[in-house]
């Protein structure tokens, strides 16, 4: 669709389909793909550096900022679990944004479904309360904040097949609508007037959270972002819809003379994107929150847009990218606390790690330690 | 009745013009950014950062229009900054758009926190009610300045796109870069200084939101206002006289709540303050079409097809 290259996973399958060594052509594989992971490796390495040099200028110290992280994100069981917790949002979001753009789309809209998705579950879930047993009533918030996800992101995609409207522009749109949609009911009819705090719905009541994986306390999102990674990248790289998606990301008009079904193909990644992030707006209710607020819009949206860019949109890179910045997330309130820094902190780091990371895709193809050898079958 | 739909309309025509300005100054940027075939979706960040440079530089100088000038540089700044990076192969515009807007909201937020409760000085206004004796239509017609260098700015670059040598460059670059460069014009340099200019106009945009409406400086003080104006430059057709057109026509809509609540009118507070979002989604499926790209578009532009 756009001109203009956008980062896809590593096209593995692209190389060696035509060599007969089987070890050769497994070496060949590695040393390709090896610049897919260099290369984001040495983007985040220059965005440290360059964060050091900021937090030095003003005056703080580098070493404290990743002692701190790692003691709030990573250190003990307690922080590494709060982390893995946070990590889920951001799992669900960023496959709201890899799954478009497998297919050639800039879709970052996953704040607005997850904010509606979960607005949504507490919603139906409201009147269900002591008289629906939870085994019932959970199943249906889950459809139902999967669904509103679907629509609001596939929203996007279909008028961006059927009217051309850029769907970038157009899915932060939709985020903006969301959040109005959800504080025109949080304070307005769906308002628990007996909670004197923030506007909130009513509770839900701990017979009606999810709870957490036995053992730990990581509560099931964690889990079913990781199930899904697994089967959306089985979905993508080993189905006929993942392949004619694939295609129709590298070559819009070539998938169009194939004869592929396109219009059906974009509506669908982009629905299957926005039921991502709809379930993540389903766990932050069900699981941290207990109710609808304007909590929901904590900005897990716009982390897992990075996460996603980061995973050169491959749904099995995601989860432990989306760990890091769960750990750098969950240790947000450590580092403001101790060290004095605003709570902006954290949205300058991922700003610039972003920024950093987008120009290092200029460096693709420039080393020569990448590349196949001269005299190997791939010309 | 009659009284209240006519309060309503003179606080509409006041809240137009107010709510426009930073519209203008947006649209503008990003319309002379497209012209020459780029996508800056990172206006957004360029908006906050200006906003809350300017309340800065007006608290610590004691002259608004030293604000007005630091937010203009520091949206230049952000300008040149996508601007070069940009110019690198294979980096997508709209992709680092994003990322720009992530951290310009980022770094205004992160150096804006001892700003929100300090008061600095604001922008005065020019009052053009003088002739009136109603009391509301003097208050909407309390118009500041920027709004007037927003109107001349669009003037002169509507006529510069037209009639000057620069506004030729721009238009070649921006609708063929191979054509550009048969005429031995650099087109990542003509690029690097419209995204640089169009940063500051930005940047002036969001010193009007801190320093003349709503006239504070908080994290909340822009939502969207960024983005909508570069959605509005599609509906402008690239036309710098017809973004200040379409910048009233979404002032209007972003008065449309408050000015409703002015006669008592409280209820879908909220739904009056997605409307301007909305308005923004239905124009832009109203002027987009699947079949070819939109009228006026340069030609180089990555973002539709």
């Amino acid at each position: 669709m756009s001109n203009a290259p956008l980062a896809t996973g590593a096209p593995g399958d692209l190389i060696g389909t035509g060599s007969r060594k089987a070890g050769s052509d497994l070496a060949l594989k590695l040393r390709v793909n090896s610049e897919y992971v260099a290369i984001p490796l040495l983007a985040l390495a220059i965005a440290a550096a360059l964060f050091a040099l900021f937090l030095l200028a003003i005056g703080k110290s580098p070493v404290d900022f990743v002692d701190y992280v790692w003691r709030g994100g990573f250190g003990t069981a307690f922080s590494f679990q709060n982390t893995l917790q946070r990590s889920a949002p951001l799992i669900l979001t960023a496959l709201a944004v890899a799954i478009p753009a497998r297919i050639g789309l800039i879709m970052i809209g996953g704040e607005g479904a997850l904010v509606l998705g979960g607005f949504v579950a507490a919603a139906i879930a409201i009147p269900m309360i002591g008289v629906v047993p939870p085994l019932i009533t959970l199943p249906i918030m889950i459809v139902f904040a999967m669904v509103v996800g679907a629509f609001w992101v596939g929203l996007a995609g279909y008028l961006r097949y059927a009217r051309g409207v850029n769907e970038t522009i157009s899915s932060l749109l939709l985020t903006y609508i969301g959040i109005a949609i959800m504080n025109f009911f949080v304070e307005g009819v769906l308002r628990d007037v007996s909670n004197p705090n923030k506007p909130s719905t009513k509770p839900l009541g701990d017979a009606y959270m999810v709870g957490k994986i036995p053992g730990t306390d990581v509560h099931w999102g964690f889990a079913v972002g990781i199930l899904l990674c697994i089967a959306l990248y089985f979905l993508l790289e080993r189905t006929t819809f993942g392949f004619a998606a694939r295609v129709t990301g590298g070559n819009y008009r070539a998938a169009l003379a194939q004869g592929l079904p396109v219009g059906r193909l974009i509506v669908t990644c982009c629905a299957i994107a926005g039921a991502c992030a709809g379930l993540a707006g389903f766990f932050e209710v069900a699981a941290i929150q207990g109710r609808a607020n304007a909590s929901l819009a904590a900005g897990y949206g716009f982390t897992g847009i990075l996460v996603s860019f980061l995973a050169r949109h491959n749904p099995l890179v995601i989860p432990p990218v989306a760990i890091l910045f769960g750990g750098i997330v969950a240790a947000g309130g450590l580092i403001q606390r101790r060290m004095g820094l605003p709570d902006a902190t954290v949205q300058v780091l991922e700003g610039l790690i972003f920024v950093v990371l987008l120009t290092s895709e200029t460096l693709y193809g420039r080393f020569s330690i990448f590349k196949p050898r001269a005299g190997n079958d791939r010309t | 009745m009659s009284g209240d739909i006519l309060t309503v309309l003179i606080a509409m025509l006041g809240g137009a013009i107010r709510v426009s300005t930073p519209f203008m100054f947006v649209a503008l940027g990003e319309c002379l950014t497209e012209k020459s075939g780029r996508v800056n979706l990172g206006l957004e960040g360029t908006l906050v950062l200006g906003a809350m440079v300017g309340y800065a530089a007006s608290y610590h100088s004691g002259n608004p229009w030293v604000g007005v000038f630091a937010a203009g540089l520091a949206g230049s700044a952000l300008g040149a900054m996508h601007g070069s990076i940009c110019g690198l192969p294979r980096v997508n515009d709209v992709a680092v758009g994003i990322a720009m807007m992530l951290f310009g909201v980022g770094v205004a937020f992160f150096f804006g926190k001892p700003y929100i409760q300090p008061t600095a000085p604001r922008l005065g206004s020019i009052s053009l009610g003088f002739w009136s004796d109603s009391a509301s239509l003097k208050s909407a017609l309390q118009v500041n300045p920027l709004f007037f260098i927003g109107i001349i700015l669009a003037l002169l670059m509507g006529w510069s796109f037209r009639n000057t040598r620069w506004g030729l460059v721009v238009r070649t670059v921006g609708d063929s870069a191979a054509a550009a460069r048969a005429m031995g014009i650099s087109v990542n340099l003509v690029r690097l200084l419209t995204t640089t200019v169009g940063g500051f106009l930005a940047g002036v945009g969001g010193a009007f939101l801190s320093l003349s409406y709503p006239g504070s400086w908080n994290q909340g003080l822009s939502s969207g206002q960024g983005l909508m104006a570069v959605a509005l430059v599609i509906f402008a057709r690239w036309d710098p006289l017809r973004c200040i057109a379409a910048a009233l026509l979404f002032g209007a809509a972003g008065a449309l709540g408050p000015s409703l609540q002015s006669i008592g009118i409280t209820q879908g507070y909220y739904f009056f303050n997605a409307a301007p979002y909305i308005l923004t989604l239905v124009i832009m499926i109203a002027t987009s079409s699947a079949k070819h790209s939109a009228r006026d578009m340069p030609g180089e532009l990555s973002m539709a097809k």
